[in-house]
């Protein structure tokens, strides 16, 4: 399989609010496991047993999307790769939103899952447009840094470093780290903690 | 630039192996803390790709996250959780890293263990499957925390693929006022700099505030930087740092000492430091503090009322308005006199001796009220052993309080400790997200231990200075 991850297609679905934290997305309760097998129906479980139906992951408006839309500082709190995982298994490949919370972001690229910011205004108004028409196909182009929807072509933003991480297919980092072996023993060689001063 | 560093640059540059074609660092990783929760997807995934662990003395594993507080009597009465205990247990046997599981005497929280055992130094960097191990900042160290597949890459390499952070220097300078604790200075930073503040960012912690604190406070404020959106948060190493260190298990004696001394002065930031960002607080401005709504921003000084979803900016508005309907408030109530439930003391930002102390002080004064359920969670078997020698279990049982075995309990109620329906619970714990603590309607008041004591005691939040 290419690692490769360019570009991201489908419908989007849009998940409304800001620091919607890693607790809401897959509560604790969930990660008494062993693998992340089966995390993808308890996404969201209690925001949406909550909302009576009225979650935008039960919208069937919004059903197989493929681009979660979210608001500012998404993934925030506990490290818990389990939710970006869960939400990978749910069916989402990419996220687009204002700004993610850093371990978030780091588990999203780990798994080989975008995740792009747009400004606010930008992002108000792809969420307007889908939620007005949740059946467009959207085009999130990792390569060209663009989205394109019904609202037009925007312009995302993505660390350089994670963009390239993806677009070059290295986001699984091990093998990328173990490159550097003979490197690895002459730093550990060089800090005097490592062989107890 | 000679002489221009802070330790954040010193640490990374130390502990850089190379520029990775990404543009990211990859950093040689000193010390590694494991846990039950987020490291058997880890090990599976070096099992599939036949990997073993080249550093497995830089490793050191515990179990907290489902520990049940009651008893730690094995097999755990949850078949899951035992599940998980078991993993850890092959796991570590197969890669022949060290295991402190109850029986060791040293198991307990991994953020607390780590500290009290002298795994953690001035100039390491940690990292943890765990958004807290922040909390070893407190040493002078870079400490993040990682997800699963990063615990898989420190575990098959000792290093991590990492950006490096802009350091942004947080100074709380003068004194803090009586009854005001190094839990309040950390809910007042994130108050005021936001829960996204502190994305990109290290946060380096001093003033006359951090620099009078013990390493237990300053592990208290480092621990809640990534509450804040800060990855990282540290304090320079100083005399206090090398005090609490010495003589600790895996600190260095004799000559080693000397040596790791001048290692540890020097990673401490240069005078003239350049900083991306800086702010400044004065520390007799800060009040004993309550979060009140579902992020730990949204904090108040227990005199003041919930805000007026009118009276803030436009883009915070539908946050509010989410948080005081959770909460089950009207915009003016005040938090001070607000009945609660539970009471929950402990956790890795505030289960460390001192705090139980803090808490016994104000547990001395009467009795739990009438129905309000308590849970007194020292945070490692070392804690605990030195509560039990101090005579606080009895100080606790006397008055009501509910004393247990050590581990994370209701901060995260992976075990069975939880909230029931939408109880309120003062908490000393790290989060007041919707659900966090075990019921999906529960809710949570953030607040310093001696807090928490006053509001079992009196059934209701109040400020600590009129108790003690």
């Amino acid at each position: 399989m290419d690692a490769k991850v360019t570009r991201v297609d489908g419908r989007g679905c849009v998940l409304r609010g800001d620091d919607i934290d890693t607790d809401r997305i897959i509560p604790a309760r969930y990660l008494r496991c062993v693998t992340f097998d089966g995390l993808g129906e308890h996404a969201f479980e209690d925001d949406r047993k909550q909302a009576k139906g009225n979650h935008p992951l039960d919208d069937d408006r919004f059903a197989g999307a493929r681009i979660l839309i979210v608001g500012r500082n998404f993934g925030c709190g506990s490290s818990r790769e389990h939710a970006p995982q869960s939400l990978l298994r749910w069916g989402f490949g990419a996220f687009v939103g204002e700004s993610f919370a850093e371990i978030f972001f780091g588990n999203c690229v780990a798994l080989g899952l975008p995740a792009v910011t747009l400004p606010n205004a930008e992002l108000d108004r792809l969420m307007d447009a889908v939620e007005l028409d949740p059946a467009q196909e959207l085009v999130l182009d990792l390569a060209a840094g663009t989205l394109t929807s019904r609202v037009g072509v925007q312009k995302i933003a993505m660390p350089d470093g994670a963009r390239r991480q993806l677009l070059e297919g290295n986001w699984d980092a091990t093998a990328v780290l173990l490159e550097a072996r003979d490197a690895i023993q002459a730093t550990a060689a060089r800090l005097p903690y490592v062989g107890g001063f | 630039m000679a002489g221009r560093k802070t330790l954040l640059d010193k640490v990374w540059d130390a502990h850089s192996v190379r520029e990775l074609p990404s543009g990211q660092t990859q950093l040689f990783i000193g010390l590694h803390l494991i846990h039950e929760v987020t490291s058997p997807q880890a090990f599976a995934a070096l099992r599939a790709a036949k990997l073993r662990v080249p550093y497995p003395q830089r490793t050191f594993a515990t179990v907290d996250h489902i520990i049940p507080t009651d008893s730690q009597a094995r097999p755990l009465g949850d078949a899951l959780a035992e599940e998980m205990f078991q993993h850890l247990e092959r796991n570590c046997a197969e890669h022949g890293i060290t295991f402190f599981g109850p029986e060791s005497g040293h198991q307990g929280i991994v953020h607390v263990i780590g500290p009290e055992l002298g795994l953690t130094q001035p100039g390491m960097t940690i990292a943890c499957g765990d958004s807290h191990t922040s909390t070893h900042g407190a040493f002078g160290a870079v400490a993040f925390g990682i997800g699963t597949s990063q615990v898989r890459d420190v575990l098959a390499t000792q290093c991590l693929a990492m950006a490096r952070p802009k350091v942004r220097r947080i100074e709380v300078n003068g004194k803090l006022g009586a009854g005001v604790y190094a839990k309040d200075v950390t809910l007042h930073i994130i108050r005021k700099l936001g829960v996204k503040g502190g994305i990109g960012f290290a946060y380096e912690y001093a003033g006359a505030v951090l620099d009078a604190m013990t390493l237990e406070e300053r592990m208290t404020v480092c621990n809640m930087s990534i509450e804040g959106g800060a990855r990282c948060g540290y304090v320079n190493p100083d005399e206090t740092t090398f005090a609490y260190l010495r003589g600790r298990s895996f600190v260095p004696s004799g000559d080693a000492w000397d040596r790791a001394l001048a290692w540890w002065r020097g990673m401490a930031s240069d005078a003239s430091a350049s900083y991306a960002d800086r702010v400044e607080y004065e520390g007799a401005s800060i009040a004993p503090t309550v979060t009140w709504g579902i992020n730990p921003g949204q904090a108040l000084g227990v005199d003041e009322r919930i805000p007026h979803p009118a009276s803030v900016a436009d883009d915070e508005r539908a946050s509010l308005a989410e948080a005081i309907d959770f909460m089950e408030w009207k915009p003016g109530d005040p938090v001070a006199g607000t009945k609660i439930d539970v009471a929950f003391i402990g956790s890795c930002t505030n289960g460390r001796i001192s705090d139980l102390r803090e808490a016994a002080r104000v547990a001395r004064t009467g009795k739990v009220a009438a129905g309000v359920r308590t849970y007194v969670v020292p945070g490692s078997q070392e804690v605990q052993r030195q509560a039990e020698a101090e005579g606080l279990p009895e100080i606790f049982r006397a008055a009501g309080f509910d004393w247990r075995e050590p581990g994370c309990s209701m901060c995260l109620a992976m075990n069975p400790d939880k909230l029931r329906g939408n109880e309120l619970c003062a908490s000393s714990s790290n989060r007041n997200f919707k659900g966090r603590q075990g019921s999906p309607t529960g809710r949570t008041l953030l607040m310093s231990p001696a807090m928490v004591a006053a509001a079992a005691i009196k059934g209701r939040v109040v400020d600590v200075r009129e108790v003690l």
